[in-house]
C-alpha cells in the first residue's frame, strides 16, 4: 500500500502538539536534554530576577528582564513542539492501529485438532504455545503460526493493503499477524507471542516514539552538544568577574547583568539543533512508516545510512518475478513455424507465467492465434518433478516441452536423436543467462524456446546511482554461474552470488562484514532468518514467515523488495539532517556575538560599539533581538526537520560542499540578517 | 608592510615545506622500525639503554599501560628536576655559586619543564647553576618533547591498527624519538649556531670592559661588565627542534649570545617549526596516504601564513598615537619603521613578527622580541594562535595530536553530512571518541577562561599587573593561555613569579598537558580496538581541500567562540580604544 502521506501541519496534530509542549515542560522531562534543561533553567532563574526587579531589588530593567525570560520560555516550548509534532505524527498511526487491537475471544483448542475441544478465553489471556481455531469472519486473536488449514486473511489493518492474502500451514506464508481477519475457511494457529509483545504492540511502541532510545549517534551527538553547552557557560560564568575587573579598569558602567549573561548562554548553546534532536530522530522513524516500513530500533535507521553492500535477491528485484519467452530457434530442417505452433499447442493449457508467455509470442512473432486446447480435443499433460515436462497429446502427436536433459531421455526412449546443432543452441542460450526449453513431437526435436530474466525498466540506472553513493550491490540468484554472470552483466550489478544456498548466503554476508562493511538484505523465507539475523540491516517481508520477521531488523509491509533502496535513503537523510542542523547551530553563534558583547559591555567600554555591525538600535534591542531570533529559528526549521534534509545520490565530496555551503556559511549569514530584522521591527514597534 | 619583509617571510615559508617530506619520511622510518643509517652507530646504544633499563622493545602495550608509563615518566621528571632546583648550591658546574630556587618557583620550573611548556618565572643567568642549566633544563628539553612524540605515534598506530589492544611500547618510542631524531637534528643546530657566535662554555661568568664607561645610580664610574655565560648553544638547538622555548637567558632569544645574527633567527624559527610540519608526512606515511598529512600540514600553513601577515601588517603600521605625536615610522633602508618597541634591530618588524606567529604556533614560546610591546592587533593574533589550543604545528608530536582531535570533531560533523555515521580512516567516531573529544575541547575554557576569571578579581592575580586597564587583563589572559597550552611564552609585564601565579600557572600547565594527553591516548586505544571500514565514493574523504578548509573552521570557531569575549575586552578593546582616542 501507500498511505497517502500526512500533510506536515495536520490540524488535529498541531493542537495536541501544543499541549504537550506545555506538559513538557516538567523539568523531570526537560533533562534528558541537557541543552533545552539548561534554557529553561535560564528562563526560570530570569523570571526570579524579574520578580526581583519587581520588588526593586533587580540588576536590570524588569520589563527587559521580563521580555528576555519570555522569550527563553518560547525557546523551550517550541523545542518541546517541535517534539510534539514529531511524536503526534506517529501518535496518529498509532491510534489507527490501536483500533485493530481489539479484544477479541479466542476459540482456544486443547489439542492442535480441529475437531478437539474447545474453550472461549478473551485474547490477552493467550500464551505461548496455546493453539486456537480461527474461522471465517473472525478476527486472528494473537501473531502465530498455522498449524493447519488454508484461509484467505485480510491483513489491511496492518498493511493497508485491501487484497486478502493467503495463509496456509507450512511453507513460507504461515505466519498470521494478530488484529487481521480470515475471510474464508479456517485456520488453526500456534500463539507466538504473548500479549504486550505481538507484533502490533511493537508497531504501536514504535510509531508513538513511547520505547524510543537514543541511537549510537544521537548519543555521540549529544555528548557533543552538551560539551559545546558547558563551554558557553563556562564563557558566561567567567564573563562576570572579566567585566567585574573591566568595569573597575574603565572606571566607566557596572558589571554585565545576570539577565544579559543568561541570554548569551541560551544564544550561544546549540538550542537549534538541542531543541530539534529528538524531532529529527523520530521524524526518521516516522519517515519509514510512511514507506511502510516497522523499524524495530532506531539503530537500525542509523545502520541504514551506513549500508555499503546490499544483497538483493535476483528474482522479483531485479528482475520480474518469472521469465518469458523471447525467441523460437528451431532445429535443422524445421521450419520456424513449425516450431511456433507446436510450442503454443503444447502451451495452451499451461497457466504458467512461462508457458503463457510462450503463446503470446507464438502469436505477436508468427501470427498464431491461441487456440481452444477442449476444442482441439487434445488432453494436456501437466509438468511433474519427475518427468520434468509438459505437454499435450493430439490426435497422434505427442508435443513435449522441457529442460534439454529431460527432452533427451524422452526422445532417445521413441528412438530418436538430439540434434548437436539443438545441443549447441541450448549451451549458447544458458551461456547467454537464458533457460533453454527444448520442444519435441514424438520423437522429432523441433527447436528451442528461448526464455529470458525479463530485468525491470530503470534497475540498472538505481544501481548506478547506488554506486555513486558508494553502495555496492550483489545479486543473490539460485540460478547457475553462467545465467547469474549474464543477469548480473544486464543489470549492473557489482557482484552476484549464483547458485545461492541459505549458507552462501550467510557466509558472503559475514565475510563482507569480515572487510568491515555494513551488509543489508531483504529476505522472507525461513531459511533466510540466519543470514537476516546476521546482516546489519535486515529487512523482512511482511508477507514471510514469522521466523524471518523476527530475525530481520525491520518489516516491510508492502513486501516489495526494491524497499531496500528506499530505506538507504530514509537512512542518510536522517543522519544528514543532524549533521546539517549542527553545524547550522553552530555557525550561527558568530553573529550572535557581533550583537550581544557590543551591547553587554555598551557602558563600560563605548569603543566597543565598533563591533556592533549590525548596527542595533540599542543595547537591549540588540539582546532581545538575537534572543528571539535563536527561539524562532527552531520554529522555522521544524519543517526541515520533520521532512529532513533532500538525499542526492552523488559522491561524498559533492554532498559534504553542498551542505557545507548551504548549512554552514547559511548558518554563517542568515543570523545577521534575521537579528537585523528583529531589531527593525523592535524599533519599529516601539518595543524598546 | 615591504617587499622585502614579505619575501623573507614567504622564503621561511618555503625552506620549512621542502624540509617537510625529507624529515618527514625519515621520522617515519624510525617510528616503523625500518632499517636507518644511523642504526649503525646509534644501535647498539639503543639496544644497551633497553638492556639498562630492563625494557623489552618487542613487548608492546596497551593504551592504560602506555598512559601509565607515560604519567610515571612525566612524574618522576617533576620530583627529580624540583629536587635538582632545590639542592643545585650543593652540587658542582656552580661556578657562580646559584643557590636553593624557592618551593613554588622550583615546582612551577619543574612542571614547566616536564611538560614542554617552558614557561619561566625565573631569570636563567641569575638563578640557575651550569649544572641545572644542563642535567635539568637540556635534558628536560629533550624527553619532554620525546614524550609528545610517543604519544602521536601512539595514537597514528591507533588510527592504523585494527582489531587491536597494543598501540606500541612508550620508551621505545621516547628512546628513539631522542635518539634518532632530536640528537642528529639538535646536534647539526648547535654546531651552526656556534659558528654564528652562540656562546658554549662551562666557566664563569666574563668581567669585561665597557667601550663607553658610564655612571651609574650613584653616580659612580662603571667600567665592566660582567656577561654571563654557558653552554648556551646546546641548550637553545633543543630548546627550538623540541618546541621548548625556554631560554638560557633570561632574555630568550632577543639575547645576542643566544640569537645573534639574522641567520641564526632563521635557522630557529625554522628549527622549531620543523618537526611538527614534518611530522605530518610521517603521520600520512604512517597511515598508507601521504594526502591525509597534507592536508592537514595546508590547514596548519595557510592559518600560519595569515597569522604571520596578519601580526606583520599589524606591527609595521605602528602606533596612530605616534603618529599623532609626528614620528616616522615608516620603513626605509635604513629604518625597519613600524612599532619597534620591543623589538631587536638586527631583527626588524618582518622578523619578529614572524618569530612571534612560529613560536606562538608551535608551543615553543621562545620570544626574540617583547610581546607585551606589539601592537594590540599584534599582540591579539599570537594570543589567539595559542588559543587554538596549539593546533597550528603546535608542540612536537603534542599539536598534531592536539589536531587530530580537531579533526575527529570535523569529520563528525561533516561525516553526518553526507549521510553516514562518521568515520576517519576507516575509524567508526561513535559516542566514545566524541566523550574524549570534547573532554579535549572543554579544556580550554576551564583552565583558561577559568584561571583568568579568577586572577581578575582576587587581590593576588591583579596585584602583579604592570599595566592597568584592558591591557593588564590582556596579559593576565596571555599568561594563561600560554600555560594552559604548554606554550610558555611570556606576554611579560606580568609579575609571574609570585606563590599565586607560580602554584596556579603549575597547574594550568599540568591539566594542560595531561588533560589533552590521557584523553588522546585513551581515544587511539579505542580506535586501535575497532576495525577499519574499506573507503568507498559515499565515504566523507579527508584528504581534500574541503576537508582542509573544513579543519580550519572548525579550530577557529571553537577557538573564537570560547574566547571572543574574554578577547574583547582585552586586545580588541585595546585595539579600538588606541584608533578612538
Amino acid at each position: 500500500m501507500t498511505t497517502k502521506a500526512r500533510p506536515l501541519f495536520d490540524a488535529a496534530i498541531l493542537k495536541r502538539a501544543i499541549l504537550d509542549a506545555m506538559v513538557k515542560l516538567d523539568p523531570r522531562y526537560m533533562v534528558r536534554n541537557p541543552v533545552m534543561f539548561m534554557v529553561e533553567v535560564g528562563a526560570a532563574l530570569t523570571l526570579y530576577l524579574f520578580v526581583a526587579a519587581l520588588l526593586g531589588k533587580g540588576e536590570a530593567p524588569a520589563g527587559f528582564t521580563l521580555a528576555i525570560s519570555l522569550w527563553l520560555w518560547f525557546t523551550v516550548l517550541f523545542a518541546n513542539f517541535a517534539e510534539a509534532m514529531a511524536e503526534g505524527r506517529g501518535k496518529a498511526q498509532a491510534e489507527t492501529l490501536r483500533k485493530t487491537r481489539r479484544d477479541v475471544n479466542a476459540r482456544q483448542l486443547s489439542a492442535p485438532r480441529r475437531d478437539a475441544k474447545s474453550q472461549m478465553v478473551p485474547a490477552s489471556q493467550l500464551r505461548k504455545g496455546h493453539v486456537i481455531l480461527v474461522e471465517a469472519g473472525e478476527f486472528i486473536p494473537g501473531d502465530g503460526e498455522v498449524i493447519e488449514g488454508v484461509a484467505s486473511v485480510d491483513e489491511s489493518a496492518i498493511t493497508g493493503e485491501s487484497a486478502p492474502v493467503i495463509r496456509e500451514s507450512g511453507g513460507d506464508r504461515s505466519a498470521v499477524t494478530g488484529g487481521t481477519r480470515v475471510l474464508s475457511d479456517w485456520l488453526i494457529v500456534r500463539i507466538t507471542a504473548d500479549p504486550g509483545e505481538s507484533f502490533l504492540d511493537r508497531m504501536i511502541s514504535m510509531v508513538e516514539g513511547a520505547k524510543r532510545q537514543k541511537t549510537p549517534n544521537e548519543i555521540a551527538l549529544s555528548i557533543l552538544l552538551a560539551a559545546l553547552t558547558i563551554i558557553f557557560l563556562m564563557v558566561c560564568v567567567t564573563l562576570l568577574p572579566f567585566s567585574i575587573y573591566s568595569a573597575n579598569a574603565s572606571g566607566l558602567g557596572r558589571p554585565v547583568s545576570v539577565t544579559v549573561l543568561v541570554a548569551l548562554l541560551v544564544c550561544l548553546a546549540p538550542t537549534t539543533i538541542g531543541g530539534l534532536l529528538s524531532a529529527i530522530g523520530i521524524a526518521g522513524m516516522d519517515r519509514l512508516i510512511q514507506a511502510n516500513v516497522i523499524a524495530m530500533s532506531g539503530r537500525a535507521v542509523e545502520a541504514a545510512g551506513d549500508v555499503d553492500v546490499l544483497l538483493l535477491d535476483k528474482t522479483g528485484t531485479i528482475t520480474l518475478g518469472n521469465r518469458q519467452a523471447t525467441e523460437f530457434i528451431p532445429a535443422g530442417n524445421v521450419a520456424v513455424e513449425a516450431l511456433a505452433d507446436a510450442a503454443q499447442l503444447a502451451s495452451l493449457a499451461d497457466e504458467t507465467p512461462e508457458g503463457r508467455s510462450i503463446v503470446i509470442l507464438a502469436k505477436e512473432k508468427h501470427g498464431l492465434r491461441g487456440r481452444d486446447v477442449r476444442a482441439l480435443g487434445a488432453t494436456f499433460v501437466p509438468f511433474t518433478a519427475q518427468t520434468r515436462m509438459s505437454g499435450v497429446n493430439l490426435d497422434h502427436r505427442e508435443i513435449r516441452k522441457g529442460a534439454a536433459e529431460a527432452i533427451q531421455c524422452y526422445v532417445r526412449a521413441k528412438g530418436g536423436e538430439f540434434p548437436e546443432s539443438v545441443q549447441r543452441q541450448v549451451q549458447e542460450i544458458s551461456r547467454q543467462g537464458g533457460t533453454p526449453l527444448v520442444v519435441a513431437d514424438g520423437a522429432k526435436v523441433l527447436g528451442v524456446i528461448r526464455l529470458k530474466d525479463i530485468v525491470k525498466g530503470g534497475i540498472k540506472e538505481r544501481f548506478a546511482e547506488l554506486r555513486t553513493m558508494g553502495i555496492r550491490t550483489v545479486m543473490v540468484t539460485g540460478d547457475n554461474p553462467l545465467t547469474a554472470a549474464a543477469i548480473a552483466a544486464e543489470a549492473g550489478v557489482d557482484d552476484f552470488l549464483a547458485e545461492a544456498t541459505p549458507e552462501a548466503k550467510l557466509e558472503l554476508i559475514r565475510k563482507y562484514q569480515a572487510g568491515g562493511r555494513l551488509v543489508a538484505m531483504t529476505g522472507d523465507g525461513t531459511n533466510d532468518a540466519p543470514a537476516l539475523a546476521q546482516a546489519d540491516v535486515a529487512v523482512a517481508m511482511n508477507t514471510g514467515t514469522q521466523a524471518a520477521k523476527e530475525a530481520g531488523n525491520m518489516v516491510d509491509l508492502d513486501s516489495s523488495p526494491t524497499k531496500l533502496i528506499q530505506i538507504v535513503e530514509i537512512g542518510k537523510q536522517l543522519l544528514m539532517t543532524r549533521g546539517a542542523l549542527t553545524t547550522f547551530s553552530i555557525s550561527n553563534d558568530i553573529a550572535k556575538y557581533f550583537a550581544v558583547i557590543p551591547a553587554a559591555f555598551a557602558a563600560t567600554y563605548p569603543a566597543l560599539g565598533a563591533l556592533n555591525i549590525m548596527r542595533l538600535a540599542t543595547p537591549a534591542s540588540a539582546i532581545l533581538s538575537a534572543v528571539i531570533f535563536n527561539a524562532l529559528i527552531i520554529i522555522a526549521l521544524i519543517p526541515l526537520a520533520l521532512r529532513g534534509v533532500r538525499y542526492r545520490a552523488v559522491p561524498a565530496a559533492q554532498l559534504l560542499r553542498r551542505n557545507i555551503l548551504i548549512y554552514g556559511l547559511g548558518g554563517l549569514i542568515v543570523p545577521f540578517i534575521g537579528i537585523k530584522i528583529i531589531d527593525l521591527l523592535l524599533v519599529a514597534m516601539h518595543l524598546t | 608592510m615591504t617587499t622585502n619583509g614579505i619575501i623573507q617571510i614567504a622564503l621561511y615559508m618555503a625552506v620549512l615545506l621542502a624540509l617537510v617530506k625529507p624529515l618527514g619520511a625519515y621520522m617515519a622510518r624510525v617510528y616503523q622500525g625500518q632499517p636507518i643509517r644511523l642504526d649503525r652507530v646509534l644501535g647498539p646504544l639503543e639496544r644497551l639503554i633497553y638492556r639498562g633499563c630492563r625494557v623489552k622493545p618487542e613487548q608492546e602495550m596497551d593504551w592504560k599501560v602506555y598512559t601509565l608509563s607515560m604519567l610515571a615518566f612525566s612524574i618522576l621528571g617533576i620530583v627529580s628536576l624540583y629536587a635538582l632546583l632545590r639542592v643545585q648550591g650543593m652540587l658542582p658546574l656552580n661556578p657562580q655559586g646559584m643557590g636553593a630556587v624557592p618551593p613554588d618557583l622550583a615546582f612551577n620550573t619543574a612542571v614547566s619543564f616536564t611538560t614542554n611548556t617552558n614557561w619561566q618565572n625565573y631569570s636563567g643567568e641569575t638563578t640557575l647553576s651550569h649544572l641545572t642549566q644542563m642535567v635539568g633544563m637540556t635534558v628536560h628539553n629533550f624527553v619532554s618533547a620525546a614524550t609528545g612524540m610517543a604519544i602521536l605515534v601512539a595514537f597514528i598506530r591507533g588510527l592504523v591498527r585494527h582489531n587491536a589492544r597494543a598501540i606500541g611500547n612508550f620508551w621505545v618510542d621516547l628512546t628513539r624519538s631522542v635518539l634518532y631524531i632530536l640528537l642528529p637534528l639538535s646536534l647539526i643546530l648547535a654546531m651552526v649556531l656556534v659558528t654564528q657566535g652562540v656562546v658554549q662554555t662551562l666557566g664563569p661568568y666574563k668581567s669585561v670592559a665597557l667601550l663607553q664607561p658610564t655612571k651609574d645610580a650613584n653616580g659612580q664610574m662603571v667600567t665592566q661588565q660582567v656577561l654571563a655565560m654557558g653552554p648556551v648553544a646546546s641548550q637553545v638547538a633543543i630548546k627550538h627542534v623540541g618546541t621548548n622555548g625556554g631560554g638560557f637567558f633570561n632574555a630568550n632569544a632577543a639575547h645576542p649570545f643566544e640569537n645573534p645574527t639574522p641567520l641564526t633567527d632563521l635557522l630557529l624559527i625554522l628549527a622549531e617549526t620543523l618537526i611538527p610540519a614534518a611530522l605530518t608526512y610521517t603521520f600520512g606515511k604512517m597511515v598508507g596516504d601521504t594526502r591525509q598529512g597534507w592536508t592537514i600540514l595546508a590547514a596548519m600553513m595557510v592559518v600560519l601564513a595569515i597569522f604571520a601577515l596578519a601580526t606583520y601588517a599589524a606591527e609595521s603600521a605602528g602606533n596612530p598615537r605616534l603618529v599623532a605625536l609626528g614620528v616616522d615610522q615608516a620603513g626605509s633602508n635604513i629604518n625597519p619603521g613600524g612599532n619597534m618597541e620591543g623589538k631587536e634591530v638586527r631583527f626588524g618588524v618582518a622578523r619578529s613578527s614572524l618569530f612571534a606567529v612560529g613560536t606562538t604556533a608551535t608551543s615553543t614560546g621562545a620570544v626574540d622580541s617583547m610581546h607585551d610591546s606589539y601592537t594590540p592587533l599584534g599582540g591579539l593574533s599570537i594570543l589567539i594562535l595559542m588559543q587554538f589550543s596549539e593546533t597550528i604545528l603546535g608542540g612536537v608530536g603534542s599539536g598534531l595530536y592536539g589536531m587530530l582531535i580537531f579533526v575527529i570533531v570535523a569529520v563528525f560533523l561533516a561525516g553526518l553530512m553526507v549521510g553516514r555515521t562518521p568515520e576517519y580512516l576507516g575509524k567508526k567516531i561513535e559516542a566514545y571518541e566524541m566523550k574524549m573529544a570534547s573532554l579535549i575541547v572543554l579544556l580550554m575554557p576551564l583552565i583558561v577562561l577559568g584561571l583568568t576569571a579568577v586572577a581578575v578579581v582576587t587581590k593576588a592575580g591583579v596585584s602583579s599587573i604592570a599595566n592597568p586597564g584592558a591591557h593588564g587583563f590582556s596579559e593576565i589572559l596571555y599568561a594563561y593561555t600560554s600555560q594552559g597550552n604548554n606554550n610558555g611564552s611570556a606576554f611579560a609585564g606580568l609579575n609571574g613569579n609570585t606563590t599565586f601565579y607560580n602554584v596556579t600557572g603549575a597547574l594550568a600547565m599540568l591539566v594542560g598537558r595531561f588533560w589533552l594527553a590521557i584523553p588522546a591516548l585513551a581515544i587511539a586505544g579505542s580506535l586501535a580496538a575497532k576495525k577499519t571500514v574499506p573507503a568507498g565514493p559515499g565515504t566523507l574523504p579527508t584528504n581534500t581541500p574541503l576537508f582542509a578548509g573544513l579543519l580550519v573552521a572548525v579550530v577557529v570557531i571553537v577557538g573564537a567562540l570560547t574566547f571572543f569575549p574574554a578577547l574583547a575586552l582585552g586586545p580588541i578593546v585595546e585595539h579600538l580604544m588606541m584608533g578612538s582616542m
